[in-house]
C-alpha cells in the first residue's frame, strides 16, 4: 500500500496526462463518420511511431560495449522508422484521393 | 526565454500538441490531409530534437547507427507506402503497425538489464515488452491473413482456453520477473517469445472478415506499448502520443465492431468471421432450396439500358478485380444516358470500414454519388435495377430473417426491395463470412458470373451499341 500511495505521489504529472489524455482520444474520435475510419486508423497508427523517440534513446544511451544492444536498439530505430514515415505516407495517400474531387 | 524556445521539453509540448490536432483534423474530410501533414511535422521536430539536443556525450558512431537506422527506415518505408495499390492498404497498415510493436519490445528487451531490482520501472519494460511483442506477431499474423497468405482460420483444440491459459501464464511469468527483481536475461528473453507466441495464437483463430478490428485493437496495443516506454523514460511526447493512440484506437475498435453489430468479446472469442468451417457445412445445401437464375451480358445491357434508377453496391470483389475505374466508367455512360446512378456503401464494404471510399476516391466517383447504408436503404424500393459487384455478406438477407445465421442482426443493404437484382460473382462460392446467401435465390435476382473487371467491360462495349 505504502508503495502505491510513493508510486501515485512521485509519477502525480504523469498520471494526469494518462488520464487527461484517454478522454482526449475518446472525444476527438467520438463522431467521426465511417468513410474516414480508415484514414484515421493509419494515422493514429503513425501517430504511435512516437515510440522511435524510445529507440533513438536507447541507442544514445546504450553501453559501447554492449553490442547486441546496439545490434537491437539500430533494428528498434529503424522499425520505429518504418512505422512513422510508412505509416504517415500512406495515410497521406488515402487523403490525397478524397481533396481531389472538388 | 530563446533557449527555452529551444529546449527538448518545449520541442516535445508543441509535437503533442500536433499529434491531439492532427488526430482532430483527421476526424472530418475538409481538414483530414493538413492534419495528417500537422502530426507529421510534430513527429518529425521530436525526432531531430531528441537527437540533436541530447545531453550527455555520445560516441560518434552512435549517431552514425541512428542516422543510417532512420536513413534506411525512411527510404523503405516510403517506397513501399507509395508503391502499394489502394486494394492493399488494410494490410500495410497491419504491417507497419507491427513495426512499432516490434520496435517497442527491442527497447524493453534492451533497457531491462539497467533497471533490475526497480520494480516499477521492470513492471513497466516487461508490460511493454509483452504488449508490443503482441502487437507485433498479431499484426504479422493478420497481414498474412488479409494478403492470402494465411486464408483459413487455424483453430488448436480447445484455443480459448488454451489461449487464456498462455496470456495468464505470461502475465504471471512477468510479474515474477517485476517482484522478484530477478536480473536473468534468458527470464526476460523467455518472456518475449511466450509473448510472440500468444500474439500468433490469439490471431490466428479470428477469421479474415474480422481482420480490420484486430488490427484496429493491435493500433491501441501499440500506442500502450509507445506509452509504456514514455512512462519509463519520463518521455512526455511518447506517453501523450501513445496513450492518445491507446485510447482512440479502442474507441476506433468499438465503432468499428458497432458498425458490424458484433461485440469485440465476439470477434475474438466467436466461432464466426471467415469460415467456422462446421457452419458452411451445416447452413449448406439443405437449407438453401430453389435455383439461381443465371443471366447474360446483353440481356443486362438491356436491363440498364432501360432502367431510371440504378443503384451499384460494390464490394471487395470489385477492388480484388482492380475494376473500380470500369465500374466508374459505366456509371458515367450511364449517367450520359439520363439513368440515376449511385453507389450504396456498406459501413465494412471492402475490408475495412471506409475502405471502399478510398478505393472509389481513387478513380474521381462523384462524392455525392456515394450514398451510406441509411440513406440509401429507403430508396431501393424505387430503385429499377440493383447492380451488385463482389460484394456478398452486406447484401445477405440472412441478417434480417434468419436467426441462427452468424451475421443475424447485422444492418445489411436491402436490396432484395428493389425490382431486379443483378448479381455479379466469379463463382457460387460463400461471402468471407462463409455463409450461403439466400439472395441469390430470391425470385428477383440473376447471377451474372465472371470477373468484375471484364464483365463490366463487356457491359460497357453493350451498351455503347446500343
Amino acid at each position: 500500500m505504502t508503495e502505491l500511495i510513493e508510486f501515485i505521489s512521485s509519477n502525480i504529472q504523469m498520471i494526469y496526462i494518462v488520464i487527461l489524455m484517454i478522454f482526449v482520444g475518446v472525444e476527438i474520435i467520438g463522431h467521426v463518420p465511417a468513410v474516414l475510419h480508415t484514414p484515421l486508423m493509419s494515422g493514429a497508427n503513425a501517430i504511435h511511431g512516437v515510440v522511435i523517440i524510445g529507440a533513438i534513446l536507447v541507442l544514445l544511451g546504450v553501453n559501447p560495449e554492449n553490442y547486441l544492444g546496439q545490434a537491437l536498439g539500430f533494428v528498434a530505430v529503424l522499425l520505429g522508422t518504418l512505422n512513422v514515415v510508412g505509416g504517415f505516407v500512406v495515410t497521406d495517400r488515402m487523403l490525397e484521393m478524397f481533396k481531389k474531387k472538388k | 526565454m530563446k533557449e527555452y524556445l529551444f529546449s527538448l521539453e518545449f520541442i516535445y509540448l508543441v509535437a503533442s500538441m500536433t499529434y491531439i490536432l492532427g488526430l482532430k483534423m483527421l476526424g472530418k474530410p475538409e481538414t483530414a490531409r493538413k492534419g495528417n501533414l500537422i502530426a507529421a511535422a510534430g513527429m518529425t521536430i521530436a525526432i531531430i530534437g531528441t537527437i540533436f539536443l541530447h545531453k550527455e556525450v555520445v560516441p560518434n558512431y552512435i549517431y552514425g547507427l541512428i542516422g543510417t537506422a532512420i536513413l534506411i527506415g525512411t527510404v523503405i518505408g516510403w517506397m513501399i507506402a507509395k508503391k502499394v495499390a489502394m486494394t492493399k492498404m488494410p494490410e500495410l497498415v497491419s504491417l507497419f503497425n507491427g513495426m512499432g510493436g516490434a520496435s517497442a519490445a527491442l527497447i524493453g528487451l534492451i533497457e531491462f538489464e539497467h533497471y533490475t531490482g526497480d520494480t516499477l520501472s521492470t513492471t513497466t519494460i516487461v508490460a511493454g515488452i509483452i504488449i508490443g511483442s503482441i502487437s507485433f506477431s498479431g499484426s504479422m499474423i493478420a497481414w498474412a491473413k488479409l494478403n492470402g497468405t494465411l486464408n483459413k482460420p487455424l483453430r488448436l483444440p480447445k484455443y480459448n482456453v488454451l489461449n487464456n491459459l498462455i496470456i495468464i501464464g505470461v502475465v504471471l511469468f512477468a510479474s515474477y520477473i517485476a517482484w522478484s527483481g530477478s536480473e536473468s536475461q534468458l527470464f526476460i528473453y523467455i518472456l518475449f517469445f511466450a509473448a510472440l507466441g500468444y500474439g500468433i495464437l490469439f490471431v490466428l483463430p479470428i477469421g479474415g472478415a474480422d481482420m480490420p478490428v484486430v488490427i484496429s485493437l493491435l493500433n491501441s496495443f501499440t500506442g500502450l506499448a509507445a506509452a509504456l516506454g514514455g512512462f519509463l523514460y519520463g518521455n512526455m511526447v511518447m506517453l501523450t502520443g501513445g496513450i492518445l493512440v491507446g485510447s482512440a484506437g479502442t474507441i476506433l475498435t468499438f465503432a468499428m465492431c458497432d458498425a458490424m453489430n458484433r461485440s469485440l468479446v465476439n470477434v475474438i472469442f466467436g466461432s464466426f468471421g471467415g469460415g467456422g468451417d462446421s457452419l458452411v457445412e451445416e447452413s449448406g445445401s439443405d437449407t438453401m432450396k430453389g435455383s439461381i437464375k443465371k443471366t447474360t451480358i446483353s440481356d443486362t445491357a438491356i436491363l440498364m439500358n432501360y432502367s431510371q434508377r440504378i443503384i451499384i453496391v460494390p464490394g471487395y470483389g470489385l477492388a480484388v478485380a482492380q475494376a473500380q475505374h470500369a465500374i466508374h466508367e459505366l456509371e458515367q455512360l450511364l449517367a450520359s444516358r439520363g439513368i440515376e446512378v449511385k453507389y450504396a456503401i456498406h459501413p465494412v464494404a471492402g475490408r475495412m470500414p471506409g475502405h471502399m471510399n478510398v478505393l472509389l476516391a481513387e478513380t474521381n466517383v462523384d462524392y455525392d454519388k456515394l450514398a451510406e447504408m441509411e440513406d440509401v436503404n429507403p430508396e431501393f424500393q424505387n430503385t429499377d435495377v440493383v447492380f451488385v459487384v463482389g460484394a456478398n455478406d452486406v447484401v445477405n438477407p440472412a441478417a434480417h430473417n434468419n436467426p441462427s445465421s452468424p451475421i443475424y442482426g447485422m444492418p445489411i443493404l436491402d436490396v432484395e426491395n428493389a425490382k431486379s437484382i443483378i448479381i455479379n460473382k466469379r463463382t457460387m462460392n460463400p461471402g468471407y463470412a462463409g455463409i450461403e446467401n439466400e439472395l441469390f435465390y430470391n425470385q428477383k435476382a440473376s447471377m451474372l458470373f465472371g470477373d468484375a473487371k471484364s464483365v463490366i467491360q463487356a457491359l460497357i462495349s453493350e451498351l455503347k451499341g446500343m
